[in-house]
């Protein structure tokens, strides 16, 4: 069957805490705190970008295992913060990992959705024989407008799923989506932050969307949330999954491992795909999992995975050999905003 | 640097891809053609160098050209890699205190520079703490 024959994580060091951003425009840091959930954000170095997250990602699941170079037939990078405008992140994590030339390679964008469309075109090209083994990523340093209620979440972080039908550790038994065309959240061509409705955001653009493939998931596999041992939904901000989670009749429980968002920040693109390798990282043969991204524009894909015995099979993977969600959120540097701002590029200089 | 250069470059950049001699062992980063002890008796071959190794020595920048004046102060340090050759490159890390003499290395994926607000971006490898 197709599924994830290895995954890899990547995570920048660096940390602002919520309270040192309401600090510098005098908003009440508890009620912040509060109300999205969330306490600490990711941050890149001055020197990271999407494309060296999305190849440190990559390496991190090649460390787990050495997949075969020619193997890997196609490479997608999902992102809203391409280092390019033009030319492909797919093409410099190619080569970083040695895939190139013989490979298919493009660029997604989907707001915080594109790596799991990723996922999806993978899992196309695996199961139709086209590639052996496709690299699906979801990665972004993300961007908030100072001052813009964005900027207490927008993260760095990203996630490879190498997926193929040989061995997987975890296989991928259903996905689907639904989509519709909705004006939640946008960036304009050469705008330097998104824009967004507010709290429009909420009902017509994620819980509806969420909602809409969860319940399709559920009734296309004839099964209920209880079936399942895990699940992630996308986190923007640790109230929305949890909120969510409730109405489909999802448990605590079941989404703790997933739900990073407190100390992580939402890295959009990145983000549903790390709390499923946070859920990987823990995960037992046999154990099921529920997924549903979300992209604001608006969409959602939703997968449910199987994890097989592979996960613990060192003959084939290595689970602890790169490091897993919860090492890479270990040892935090943290930053005031002045740091932040240079390092987010926010800071404007004579050139 | 100019873009067909930096071109030609992405192996070495990226994947620390240099060369070994086969007949006396040799390892050379960036890779040579012809082994200068073994001459015309040496047997070349492409090696990737696996990114670990350990600081040699290295200098903490403090002033720096326009290019690079964000990241002061930084480490620029020759690594001595485990198969044996020995490279220039920074070391990415908090504070340059950090750094020793014998510390232990290890390669990440970096943007090493970007020609302007529209040029091209540079990547390649810089090291971290192992
Ligand atoms: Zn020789």
């Amino acid at each position: 069957m197709v599924g994830i024959i290895t995954y890899g994580t990547y995570i920048p060091r660096y940390r602002i805490k919520l309270e040192e951003i309401a600090k510098v425009w005098g908003d009440n840091a508890a009620d912040i705190i509060g109300g999205l959930g969330v306490k600490e954000k990711s941050l890149p170095d001055m020197d990271e970008d999407s494309a060296t997250i999305a190849v440190e990602a990559a390496r991190n699941a090649l460390l787990r295992r050495d997949i075969d170079r020619n193997a890997i037939g196609a490479i997608y990078v999902g992102s809203e913060s391409h280092p390019y405008a033009v030319k492909p992140t797919a093409a410099t994590v190619g080569a970083a990992i040695m895939a190139t030339p013989v490979m298919t390679a493009a660029d997604y964008e989907f707001a915080c959705k594109a790596g799991t469309a990723a996922m999806q075109t993978c899992m196309g090209l695996v199961g139709s024989g086209m590639v052996k083994c496709g690299v699906a990523i979801g990665t972004d340093v993300a961007q908030g407008a100072p001052g813009d209620a964005l900027e207490y979440t927008a993260a760095a972080g990203g996630c490879a799923m190498f997926i193929g039908d040989d061995n997987p550790i975890a296989d991928i038994n259903h996905t689907c989506s639904f989509t519709t065309d909705t004006p939640d959240f946008w960036r304009r061509e050469g705008q330097a932050y998104p824009r967004h409705g507010g709290r429009f955001t909420g009902d017509p653009g994620y819980f509806k969307h969420v909602q809409g493939a969860a319940r399709m998931m559920l009734e296309q596999m004839g099964t209920a949330p209880s079936d399942y041992d895990y699940a992630i939904f996308h986190q923007p901000n640790a109230k929305f999954p949890q909120r969510v989670a409730g109405m489909l009749g999802f448990t605590k429980e079941q989404i703790a491992p997933g739900l990073v968002v407190p100390r992580l920040g939402n890295t959009y693109s990145g983000a549903s795909m790390i709390g499923l390798a946070a859920t990987l990282d823990v995960a037992k043969p046999g154990d099921r999992i529920f997924v549903t991204s979300f992209g604001s524009g608006a969409g959602s894909d939703a997968f449910d995975i199987t994890v097989t015995d592979r996960i613990l099979d060192d003959a084939v993977f290595s689970r602890g050999a790169a490091p897993s969600v919860e090492e890479l959120l270990a040892d935090p540097i943290y930053v005031d905003y002045a740091r932040y701002a240079k390092h987010k590029g926010k800071i404007m200089v004579q050139k | 640097m100019s873009v067909p250069r930096f071109w030609r470059k992405i192996p070495q950049r990226y994947n620390l891809e240099g060369t070994h001699c086969e007949v006396c062992g040799r390892y050379f980063f960036p890779p040579r053609n012809l082994c200068p002890d073994c001459r015309r008796d040496g047997r070349i071959v492409g090696h990737t160098f696996e990114g670990v190794g350990t600081i040699v020595t290295y200098s903490v920048i403090r002033t720096a050209s326009d290019q690079f004046s964000d990241l002061t102060p930084y480490v620029l340090a020759i690594v001595e890699l485990k198969e044996g050759a020995r490279m220039t490159a920074q070391v990415v890390v908090e504070n340059p205190e950090e750094v020793f003499i014998g510390m232990p290395v290890k390669a990440v994926f970096r943007r090493l520079g970007t020609d302007g607000e529209s040029g091209v971006i540079s990547y390649g490898t810089k090291f971290v703490p192992a």
